[in-house]
């Protein structure tokens, strides 16, 4: 296998223009830059769907952290993902509450529809990756969904078809 | 309201009056239906007479906790001249509670409200508002609702055109439970992981930024411009004879129930009757077995326990578990009481910030051992064990998380040990679980 030299890797930075302004403008707001540094791994995750070992080095260095200490943070929270997924992530609440009321054969149909085989898998065609999620908070409307940034309450094996349409 | 659904006679509507009501989201259509007028009255007020006036009503913390507010926010430095801090959390990730987001989605101006109330009477000029990951729609709501107190002259240098600095800041989680217990949810604003802190010292003391912090939950704040308008008295009446507990909560109600939602009552209202009458009880054929009234990180009652119930914080205590965040989790008698233990302990498992030995092997080991269990592989033994690995996990960690595992496990094995027989006996057909 060919390695490709790190410094040959191509690597847009993430931080220029309304990204950078969009960051620059939280400064203000906290006492320390480190403060912004979830708030950065948003910006990074919102342009790029994932956050990539260049990214969280570019971000240590616009927050004076290391790029250790950033990975160590990003580790640490679920949502950010660290590495490429499908164009709509699906996430599937299945915790008690909800697997009282049919979360697991709503998760199912949602991986079947979605052709993702496993929890974790991006489908063939690159749409969806498709996780389990804890509570999201919506426990009396089984069973809550997220995909991408739009929530959706009472899915029921019925419904997914219809609703995961919309998704290109 | 019993948000979906229409309000039940037997509920109180303060918090959530406005649910459902979309004009209410703006700050015009706030102060229309009386918003505002708390904070600008409190504004010419002392900050002693506010504290004063919450610890008179009775309030006590929403989160969990049940700390008396009032005593909480008089822990605050004054004329210490450093800057203070406010907290909100809004992280609600107990599984069966679902209060908070409904407050920020029907009644944004309601919790700015509450936090700049709040912000000035503890001498804070910056209040931040933790807000979970994914709660995207409650965040878009919220990040309006501050734009438009800020261009209304609500928020920013002269708050309702007052001498007082109220800032107010969103902040965006990124998928974590633990963070939002309080001193995780510091050092995750702070950009850190979010570990707990090992307290002392306190957050009043020092709390986030290494400053004196006061941290509240969504419904504590959102109550406080009530008892400011219509009085500590008023408040504190709001109880069925219990004085320790008093007011509204509101009481998320999900599983086995006709009608899950978020019902309003008054403290002190039975169990018996929010689940039987106001949810309109179990499916159809159904059978009470078990109810989880706290979020799920309290013992669970049997239907014996939770049909002489009271809801209120000592009520609660005397069934034999506690009325935590009141996110109350019904189980008709369909459930597998062994897997949604199992199912419980591997989200405190999933969960775990991972720096005290015996929270993160007690509930990766639990989660283990029960999955065991359910693959009809397990002995009597192993009953045993989980005992004792959850007494190794009862009050032994920085925070309660590990309590929080160990408390369905005991009570469960406890209270529904025909259940877990069955397996150890194949009466019951192996299920095969993931960890
Ligand atoms: C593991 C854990 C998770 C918690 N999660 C929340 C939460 O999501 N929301 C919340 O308000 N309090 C939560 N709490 C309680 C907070 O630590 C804290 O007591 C509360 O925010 C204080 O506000 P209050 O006095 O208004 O209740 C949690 C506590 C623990 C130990
Ligand atoms: S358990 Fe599914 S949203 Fe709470």
């Amino acid at each position: 296998m060919n390695h490709v030299p790190v410094a040959e890797v191509p690597f847009e930075p993430v931080f220029t223009g309304p990204a950078l302004a969009k960051l620059e403008a939280l400064f203000p707001l906290y006492p320390t830059k480190q403060a912004c540094l979830l708030p950065a791994l948003w910006i990074v995750q919102e342009t790029r769907g994932w956050i990539a070992p260049a990214a969280m080095a570019e971000v240590a260095a616009l927050l004076d952290v290391t790029p250790a200490y950033v990975r160590g943070v990003v580790t640490f929270y679920t949502m950010y993902h660290q590495h490429p997924m499908g164009r709509h992530v699906i996430q599937v609440c299945t915790t008690s509450p909800c697997h009282l009321c049919g979360a697991g054969e709503t998760l199912k149909a949602i991986l079947k529809e979605t052709g993702c085989r496993e929890l974790g898998a991006t489908s063939p065609d690159g749409r969806f990756t498709v996780v389990e999620a804890e509570c999201l908070g919506a426990c009396g409307f089984a069973t809550p969904i997220l995909v991408g940034n739009d929530f959706i309450e009472s899915v029921t094996p019925e419904r997914v078809p219809g609703l995961l349409q919309r998704y290109e | 309201m019993g948000y979906p659904h229409p309000i039940h006679s037997s509920e109180t509507p303060v918090l959530s009056t406005h649910f459902g009501d979309a004009p209410a989201r703006t700050v015009a259509g706030w102060q229309e239906r009386g918003g505002y007028a708390a904070l600008k009255a409190a504004l010419a007020m002392a900050p002693t007479e506010i504290i004063d006036t919450v610890k008179a009503s009775g309030l006590r913390g929403r989160g969990g906790a049940g700390f008396p507010t009032g005593l909480k926010w008089s822990f605050m430095p004054t004329g210490d001249g450093k800057p203070h801090y406010l907290v909100c959390n809004a992280d609600e990730s107990e599984p069966g509670t679902f209060k908070d987001r409904e407050i920020m989605r029907w009644t944004p101006h309601a919790l700015i409200e509450g936090c700049a109330i709040a912000s000035y009477a503890i001498g804070a000029e910056q209040c931040y508002i933790y807000i979970r990951g994914e709660f995207t729609e409650p965040w878009s709501i919220m990040e309006a609702a501050v734009a438009e107190a800020y261009a209304e002259g609500v928020l920013g240098d002269h708050a309702m055109g007052s001498k007082h600095r109220i800032d107010m800041v969103l902040h965006r989680g990124a998928g974590a439970y633990i963070c939002g217990e309080e001193t995780a949810l510091m050092n995750s604003l702070e950009g850190k992981r979010g570990n707990p802190r090992i307290k002392p010292p306190f957050p009043a003391q020092a709390g986030l930024f290494g400053r004196p912090t006061t941290i509240n939950n969504v419904e504590t704040l959102a109550a406080v411009p009530h008892i400011l308008t219509r009085g500590a008295e008023w408040y504190a009446g709001l109880c069925a004879g219990n004085k320790k507990s008093t007011g509204t909560k509101l009481i998320s109600v999900c599983g086995h129930v006709m009608k899950p939602g978020n019902y309003e009552l008054t403290m002190g209202t039975a169990m018996s009757e929010l689940i039987f009458d106001m949810c309109g009880g179990m499916r159809p054929g159904r059978t009470l077995k078990a109810v989880i009234p706290g979020g799920s990180s309290v013992p669970i009652l049997n239907a014996a326990e939770a049909d002489t119930c009271i809801l209120d914080y000592e009520g609660v205590v005397e069934a034999g578990s506690m009325l935590g965040s009141g996110g109350m989790i019904v189980m008709d008698d369909s459930t597998d009481m062994v897997y949604e233990i199992y199912r419980l302990a591997k989200f405190y498992a999933h969960e775990s910030c991972a720096q005290c030995t015996q929270c993160r092997e007690g509930t990766a080991w639990t989660t283990k051992i029960l999955a065991r269990i359910l693959a009809g592989k397990g002995t009597v033994e192993d009953l045993d064990l989980l005992l004792d690995l959850a007494d190794n996990m009862t009050g032994k960690t920085i925070c309660v998380l590990s309590d929080s595992c160990a408390a369905p496990v005991v009570s469960g094995i406890k209270k529904f040990r025909n259940e877990f027989d069955d397996y150890l006996t194949a009466k019951k057909a192996p299920v095969l679980v993931g960890i």
